[in-house]
């Protein structure tokens, strides 16, 4: 029997907002069959996204949710999670938005730990404002604040994430929706940061002006520049710069989460002590 | 029975917001304000409640209102350049109707200006403290008791009102070490106002967080019990969900002025008046510079000079009425206005009285002296 995505979905707001051909809602599908085999229950569930087309991401999604500001989700969500730390919360975050003007916050919400669902919707360009290049565009590629060809390096997401202590990061695309859902339950399993950073199609916006076909051909693309990690770690060295690598990428479980290490902090004050953390120097 | 203690403004100001309920604080360390987020640190987990210090001060601000979203009573804590990061997430909290109180103690500016030293720069940016159009609340303590009861009044009302409050402190109070009597902490705790819940009689999913009347704030439940409501800055109707219906965004608009307006007499209004029944002359001074012009009111009331002050303790919305009875008492040239700027709060009280009193403005730091104020007042022609 087909898998019934009503009760998850706000129904009344389909359709989506998104163009014919976009991966976001492959994303959504696959963020809810996800909840379905984990069995949360949607009343304890809150997704918080910020701007640009994955800013609509929360309201189609029929639980908690708050549409905030460009590039602060992290920041919002870490007030809800440490306020409610037994609920689940869902960061869903654009390229421009979790890398560019709310990389800051990313970087953070990585290095704390805490239990957010961070899933950056990585479509190599600003979509939702007509094609602005974004911290992930890659170089060389048209865009319409880069008329003559980009000159920014990209950047790779995950390697940020993994330096700033992300204790889940995996990275899968939309061409593959089994996997995205089952990195997605993998994450939201972990008690910790989890980073996806998934690769999604903009042929609208990046793909027209880049003369890179309809979505079809732009999710070609995207599986032209990927590949499993496990492929991608045998590679020469000189031939890994024009792949990135997909599937869980790193994954600890001996760094506390955030809230937990709150709870030592009520703990000690209520004790009139200090926090039995050991000194560390470095973080991992 | 009422409390004495020794301590500043800024511990005043975060002791207040424990007595108020607050459970949450978020926010980024800047002078002179720092040790509000100090005493909250300790304070917090005492009670259960979280602190947390964020990477910067937007997300001092941002993660402070998420909290709140979720149904906890929350504040953050700055000084003038945090307050500019801070511009657009306040936007969002005008939109959301998410309540949050924000003290900003206030120092030189603009830009990084004098950090360690005082001025009431701020003021105007109090009232448009971010972009838009909407209706801001701002309360000015002038005393170390203020400090305490005009934040324990700006969680009730931000709570009330489902808006955010700013609470105007400055170097001088924030710093300011000294005995102080605080109210007695049950009557303090009865008069806790907690955030309106939805009629229980309408079933959860039919509930609409925006569907109020045309001057009431939003009814916002906590996250997880069952509402499912989504919140966002864009314009939105009774449900919460994005809009450009050109009837529902004006709607939106108007009732955001509205719920602030219509309580602006009954909630909102607070002055002092201080010796004003037999005055002659008048000083209108606000926040820490009201402390200098009642020490400059009590020198010449000693050399039988009938002189009073009225003191706006609610900056926004201003004191229309109050402004309009004085203008009628006091000739401009009779009333002088004290102000740690170049003149902000002047404007406004120009705008109601139909006339502008005599300013004496000072903004490099230094506070005004009471003697600076007689002076002033001899030049205007007391004897």
């Amino acid at each position: 029997m087909a898998f019934n995505y009503n009760e998850y979905l706000r129904t009344d707001k389909m359709p989506t907002l998104w163009c014919w051909g976009c991966g976001d809602g492959i994303i959504l599908k696959a963020v809810i069959r996800a909840i379905d085999k984990l069995g949360w229950n949607m009343d304890d569930v809150c997704v918080v996204s910020g701007i640009g087309c994955s800013g609509r991401f929360s309201s189609y999604l029929n639980c908690n949710t708050v549409h905030t500001t460009h590039g602060r989700t992290v920041a919002y969500a870490t007030g809800i999670k440490l306020a409610n730390p037994d609920k689940h919360v869902i960061v869903v975050a654009g390229d421009g938005d979790g890398l560019a003007i709310g990389g800051n916050h990313t970087i953070h919400g990585c290095r704390r730990n805490i239990d957010l669902n961070f899933i950056l919707i990585n479509n190599f360009i600003y979509g939702l404002t007509n094609s602005q290049v974004s911290p992930t565009t890659p170089k060389g590629m048209w865009a319409v604040t880069t008329q003559y060809g980009n000159i920014d390096p990209t950047f790779d997401a995950c390697e940020l994430a993994k330096g700033a202590g992300a204790t889940f990061i995996a990275r899968e695309t939309v061409t593959d929706p089994k996997k995205l859902e089952k990195m997605f339950i993998k994450g939201f399993e972990h008690r910790g940061f989890s980073f996806f950073d998934v690769f999604s199609n903009c042929h609208v916006n990046l793909g027209r002006k880049n003369k890179m076909g309809e979505a079809i051909e732009n999710q070609q693309w995207i599986d032209s520049i990927t590949m499993p990690k496990s492929k991608y770690d045998k590679l020469p060295e000189e031939e890994k710069i024009n792949y990135f690598p997909t599937g869980i990428l790193h994954h600890v479980d001996d760094q506390m989460e955030y809230c937990d290490a709150y709870d030592l902090v009520i703990e000690a004050a209520q004790n009139k002590k200090r926090v039995d953390v050991p000194i560390q120097i470095k973080p991992f | 029975m009422a409390r004495e203690v020794i301590s500043t403004g800024n511990e005043l100001a975060a002791q207040a917001a424990i007595d108020a309920g607050c459970r949450f604080f978020g926010g980024y360390p800047i002078t002179p304000s720092s040790e509000v987020a100090h005493a909250m640190s300790v304070l917090l987990p005492r009670v259960g409640g979280k602190f947390i210090q964020m990477e910067d001060e937007i997300g001092g601000i941002a993660v402070a209102l998420g909290a709140s979203m979720s149904g906890v009573k929350s504040m953050t804590n700055t000084s003038g350049p945090g307050m500019s990061l801070k511009a657009e997430q306040i936007g969002l909290g005008f939109m959301t109707e998410t309540p949050l109180v924000i003290t900003n103690v206030m120092r030189g500016g603009p830009s990084t200006g004098l950090p360690t030293r005082v001025q009431q720069g701020d003021v105007m940016m109090s009232r448009y403290p971010t972009h838009g159009d909407y209706k801001s609340i701002t309360f000015c303590p002038g005393s170390l008791e203020e400090c305490y009861t005009e934040v324990v009044r700006a969680f009730n009302v931000s709570e009330e009102l489902m808006t955010i409050v700013i609470v105007l402190l400055d170097e001088t109070l924030g710093h300011m070490h000294g005995k102080a009597i605080l109210p007695d902490l049950e009557e303090v705790q009865k008069s806790i106002v907690n955030r309106a819940k939805p009629d229980p009689s309408i079933p959860k999913e039919e509930f609409k967080p925006f569907d109020v009347p045309e001057d009431k704030p939003a009814i916002i439940p906590p996250m997880f019990q069952g509402y499912r409501f989504h919140l966002t800055g864009l314009h939105h109707g009774p449900t919460g969900f994005p809009t450009e219906d050109a009837e529902i965004c004006q709607r939106l608009i108007e009732r955001l002025h509205r719920k602030i307006e219509v309580r602006r007499k009954d909630l909102l209004e607070s002055n002092e008046e201080y010796l004003l029944d037999d005055a002659e002359w008048l000083i209108i001074a606000y926040g820490s510079v009201s402390r200098a012009a009642r020490e400059a009111i009590n020198r010449l009331r000693e050399r039988g000079i009938k002189i009073g002050m009225f003191r706006p303790i609610t900056l926004w919305p201003s004191p229309q009425e109050k402004l309009e009875e004085l203008a009628q008492r006091f000739p401009a040239e009779r009333i002088l206005m004290p102000e740690l700027n170049m003149g902000q709060y002047i404007d406004e009280v120009e705008r109601i009285m139909k006339k502008r009193p005599v300013a004496l403005n000072k903004a490099n730091g230094r506070p005004i002296s009471p003697a600076e104020i007689i002076a002033k007042l001899e030049e205007m022609g007391i004897q």
